[in-house]
């Protein structure tokens, strides 16, 4: 027994090599290759966390779905909002077939999100309250999306890597939608200028936020420093928040709105942007389910989960037909 | 055959021609809301996914019979579609009704057979529809029909096959679907008729008469209720009023209270 256990110890170091060797020539690692565990686990809670996330990320929108105020923005939205659900659906699928040996499926998942194991994304647990909302949303929460989705692109687990490219490719369309109702609005009535300001207030700090704490010292825990290792992301979550504010804050401005935080500036020497840091104990109560609207979401699933259950019931296959 | 500048110099012919379009462009608008207010709640994500599109597929639909009415000289689209009132819509009653108790963003208790058998029934009379209305003589309306009808094909088959699938089962599934079509039927001869101006309507040649659009629907439900055991129809009712004649239910109130609550907030604004 002692020689075959550590024979196989041996044995998976050495796959170990192999497998690193073979991310860092750039090979991509498919769903059937012998993987870390590490490296799975990590898998399956960030492609999980991205699935749910997408799907509870179309429920802040789904208020402003027939409350959109012409057809036009109407078509747009529901567009939109079927491109998310799509998403969801497709990394869904991904973090499934990490999880087949496991013996774990999508009931799981869904269980998972309704007890809380499964976090989803901090933007998605806060209130929507105006049309300004529906704009800033597409404009700049599915903007700083492309922009830790585009991080991830060249992702050394060749599924994610493939379902990034049609869903980065997607919401490239969700940030034009965003931006054209910014834009109608901003040449707008002074009413509809105040919504944006009003909408922008509200979310500069979840905003930040997306991007996560820039080290583990900050909230305790990071999975940052294991996805650069495994070559799933590059940057770290401070490089894209800095990316973000490059490419956001001169558009900000342009469109004649106050970014709310007074010390925020371009540092030249250092070539940084400074900026007053979000409060990221209350980032992590936020994402422990305790946000402002992380009830109400949670709920609109479960409760839809549970008025469906006769529909799942007749559709599982120890169900008789007549 | 006429073009949209013969229709506007006969005002008999526009008057019909408006009329039906308004039916059909109301009713898409009311269905496919109904259908958004479902968004997150289907009983899986992939039919979210189908759902959702079907809803936008929808909205389409109806932005392009507004459209029709708006190159008739009716107004502007966005209008037609957000700033007339409760009485003044053509949309069938079974189609405002509410998905179920409940609110879409606060405790839904939707019925998923209700959605079924509502969408399902809808779809088979509107493909009866189009397929009229590609022979219409308001040319402008027959290429409408022909982008909807290529649309409208993936929408049967999807609803069809929900509805044959829920309804082949034992037990509650069918029970819950045998409730709604009955509660569909109570009101779905509101879908199949062309109203007060049905005369004016078929003597321009807009589209097939409400005796021969009901008698396709019931030749094409038959062979699918008969091979899941269902008993036929005795009629088609219209339990709570007739929607082409302005007759609507609080339900159409709330619902367009919702779809214009922004557009009201500045009318003449650009959105
Ligand atoms: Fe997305
Ligand atoms: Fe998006």
């Amino acid at each position: 027994m002692d020689v075959l256990t550590s024979f196989e110890r041996l044995s998976d170091e050495e796959k170990y090599e192999h497998f690193m060797k073979r991310i860092e020539a750039g090979e991509k690692i498919e769903a059937d290759d012998w993987m870390p565990e590490e490296y799975r686990q990590t898998l399956i809670k960030l492609i999980s966390m991205h699935g749910i996330s997408e799907i509870m990320g179309a429920l802040p929108e789904k208020e402003w779905v027939p409350k959109a105020p012409t057809l036009r923005r109407k078509l747009g939205i529901m567009a939109k909002v079927q491109d998310e659900m799509g998403h969801g659906q497709l990394l869904l699928r991904v973090a499934e077939d990490l999880m087949k040996p496991y013996g774990r499926n999508r009931e799981d998942i869904m269980q998972d999100l309704f007890t809380g194991r499964l976090k989803f994304h901090n933007v998605f647990h806060m209130p929507a309250p105006t049309w300004g909302d529906a704009g800033l949303i597409g404009w700049l929460v599915d903007g700083a999306a492309i922009m830790t989705q585009t991080n991830m692109l060249k992702a050394s687990y060749g599924p994610y890597a493939r379902a990034l490219q049609r869903i980065c490719a997607e919401e490239v369309f969700h940030a034009q939608h965003g931006e054209a109702i910014i834009m109608a609005l901003a040449e707008g009535t002074e009413e509809q200028k105040a919504l944006i300001q009003d909408s922008l207030n509200r979310w500069w700090d979840s905003l930040l936020m997306f991007f996560g704490p820039a080290s583990a010292d900050t909230t305790g825990s990071s999975k940052q420093d294991i996805t650069v290792k495994y070559k799933i992301r590059s940057k770290t979550n401070e490089q894209l928040r800095q990316d973000f504010f490059s490419k956001y804050v001169p558009r900000i401005l342009s469109l004649g709105l106050e970014i709310p935080d007074e010390t925020m500036h371009y540092d030249k020497e250092n070539e940084t942007w400074v900026y007053q840091q979000p409060d990221w104990n209350e980032f992590k109560n936020i994402v422990k389910n305790n946000g402002p609207k992380s009830k109400d979401r949670l709920d609109l699933r479960k409760n839809a989960y549970d008025q469906n259950a006769w529909v799942r019931k007749a559709l599982s296959p120890d169900n008789q037909a007549i | 055959m006429k073009t949209v500048e013969e229709a506007k110099q006969d005002a008999s012919y526009k008057s019909a021609l408006t009329e039906l379009l308004y039916q059909l462009a109301d009713d898409d608008f009311i269905v496919a809301y109904r259908g958004s207010e479902w968004l997150g709640l289907a009983p899986h994500i992939e039919e979210d996914v189908a759902f959702s599109s079907i809803s936008q597929d929808t909205m389409g639909h109806a932005t392009m019979f507004y459209q029709l009415l708006e190159e008739l000289g009716e107004g502007d689209a966005d209008h037609l579609a957000h700033g007339r009132t409760p009485a003044e819509r053509k949309n069938a009653i079974i189609l405002e009704e509410v998905n179920g108790p409940g609110h879409y963003l606060k405790e839904p208790r939707y019925d998923w057979a209700f959605a079924v058998v509502r969408h399902y029934f809808y779809t088979l009379a509107k493909k009866i529809r189009m397929e009229s209305v590609k022979q219409s003589s308001y040319e402008p309306l027959q290429h409408v029909a022909v982008k909807v009808n290529m649309e409208l094909y993936y929408h049967h088959m999807h609803w069809k096959t929900w509805f044959m699938q829920l309804t082949g089962t034992q037990g509650e599934a069918r029970e819950r679907m045998l409730t709604a079509v009955e509660t569909v039927l109570e009101d779905f001869g509101g879908v199949l008729t062309l109203g007060p101006k049905e005369d004016e309507i078929t003597k321009h040649g807009l589209i097939e008469g409400e005796e021969f659009q009901r008698k396709r629907w019931l030749q094409e439900i038959k062979p699918i209720f008969e091979s899941l055991n269902i008993e036929m129809p005795k009629a088609l009712g219209m339990k709570r009023g007739n929607g082409r004649a302005g007759e609507h239910t609080e339900d159409l109130d709330s619902a367009i209270d919702t779809l214009t609550e922004v557009y009201r907030q500045d009318p003449a604004a650009t959105w």
